[in-house]
């Protein structure tokens, strides 16, 4: 029997390891898992890369996480918004190494690591300072960058619905980075405000496949990023 | 390089202008800052469907207080609602419509634009200034039309239409249309040519606020007229 549902947070972040790259999906404070990234600070797990499209605001959730000391490096590609505190904080101070991706390009890079894509070639960045070291190609007249994919070791996904197998669906435009990054990491973890029986979710309707995660926990009233408390 | 302060149209006004140029049908993305009450101002019996990058299609007008839903915001991260036909996509999806040319136009403020339709709208190149992107670059890149709607200079009267842009650029050779407080300009391949001037603006004003060379079109108008 497959059964992906872990009993506690604790459980669900069992062996992440230093230096891990972990995704975060989310999009401003639509769509944060904020019991995960609770739960990864309580883990423990040192050194890690954060992939992530903000730095979080105030000082909770993706901030708090940042301000643990457990990032040495954030791939981001709107890092600085109102309440953006603790990031500009950490990168004045020379304490968070930073890694400024187009947005287009961070979702791409990362659809790449989940399709098994080598490299892809776009426009977006050409002739910027975005596109400095990386190889470029005029291809029908037009020049293209270079990008390599973005492969999670671990992703933390917030979804509404869920069942046994890790099929998921998802609220509103909290959906954002879901679905990519849960197909682009080696260990996809995922918090749910409902658990329902196999079947629950009509298969026309999963938007994630199960077969792209690997742990489920039931949170049933999640935070809301950026709240505090 | 400094031009005498000329007012022309306010923001709304810009956005007015903006926004008899999206036609029936449009699928456009607005920008942060002016280009989000270009919706404000569609003229009556056109359907547009606005684009958000976080995933959403047939973004409607803002919620009342009572209907804030947290997990329906624009890429400003501000609450909006969705329209009756409206969709909803995981990133990727609202990238590819991006910089897959799906879209439209994209409406964008900016810093700077060159003579050749170079954008500068991301970065002042301070380098103390942590930086932030976001979906500016696939924006610029992707869409079918770019315009940009932003004042024609700095509140110092320094100009913000240029030979040559000295921030850091967003995109090279994308913008096709700009619509300023003092005139409506395409980039042609001929150079910046003014279809419109504001009222009260004479073109050896708006050349003397312009930092890049200016063509009048022979049948330019009056804005509004």
């Amino acid at each position: 029997m497959i059964d992906k549902q872990k009993a506690s947070l604790a459980e669900a972040m069992a062996g992440i390891k230093d230096g891990a790259v972990v995704l975060i999906a989310g999009f401003g404070n639509s769509g944060i898992p904020v019991e995960l990234i609770d739960a990864l600070i309580d883990q423990g797990a040192k050194d890690l890369t954060v992939v992530s499209n903000n730095a979080g605001s105030g000082r909770t959730d993706v901030a708090k996480l940042l301000a643990s000391g457990h990032v040495r490096k954030l791939v981001c590609s709107y890092p600085r918004t109102s309440g953006s505190v603790v990031f500009e904080e950490m990168y004045s101070a020379g304490r968070l190494e930073l890694e400024l991706v187009p947005q287009g390009t961070l979702s791409e890079r990362l659809r790449a690591a989940a399709a098994g894509i080598g490299g892809f070639y776009t426009p977006t960045a050409a002739g910027t300072k975005l596109a400095a070291g990386k190889e470029t190609r005029t291809l029908n007249g037009r020049d293209y960058v270079l990008e390599m994919p973005l492969k999670g070791d671990v992703a933390l996904i917030k979804a509404e619905r869920a069942d046994r197998w890790g099929n998921l669906t998802y609220r509103l435009a909290a959906r954002n980075f879901g679905p990519t990054m849960a197909a682009a990491a080696d260990l996809t973890i995922v918090q749910a405000r409902h658990m329902v029986e196999l079947g629950g979710i009509d298969p026309e309707q999963v938007v994630t496949p199960g077969l792209f995660v690997d742990r489920v926990v039931h949170v049933p009233n999640p935070k809301q990023a950026g709240t505090p408390g | 390089m400094k031009g005498f302060a000329l007012k022309g149209l306010d923001r709304e006004a810009i956005a007015r202008r903006a926004a008899k140029d999206l036609w029936d049908g449009a699928v456009v993305n607005l920008g942060i800052g002016l280009p989000t009450l270009v919706a404000n101002y569609v003229p009556a019996g056109r359907e547009i469907v606005y684009h958000s990058e976080n995933g959403v299609l047939g973004v409607g007008p803002s919620p009342l207080a009572n209907d804030v839903d947290p997990d329906l915001i624009n890429a400003s991260k501000t609450p909006i609602t969705l329209v009756p036909g409206a969709s909803i996509f995981h990133h990727t999806d609202a990238f590819v419509m991006i910089r897959g040319g799906h879209i439209d136009l994209a409406l964008l403020g900016a810093m700077q634009v060159s003579a050749a339709g170079d954008l500068a709208n991301w970065s002042t190149g301070d380098e103390k200034m942590p930086p932030a992107v976001g979906g500016a670059m696939d924006l610029a890149a992707g869409a079918k039309g770019v315009y940009v709607l932003m004042e024609h200079t700095t509140k110092d009267g320094v100009p913000k239409i240029v030979e040559a842009c000295t921030y850091p650029l967003t995109a090279a050779r994308v913008v096709t249309r700009i619509f300023t407080n003092l005139a409506v300009i395409d980039v042609t391949k001929d150079g910046l040519v003014v279809r419109e001037m504001a009222p009260g603006v004479e073109f050896g004003a708006l050349s003397a606020n312009t930092g890049a060379k200016l063509h009048l079109a022979s049948d330019w108008r009056q804005i509004g007229a």
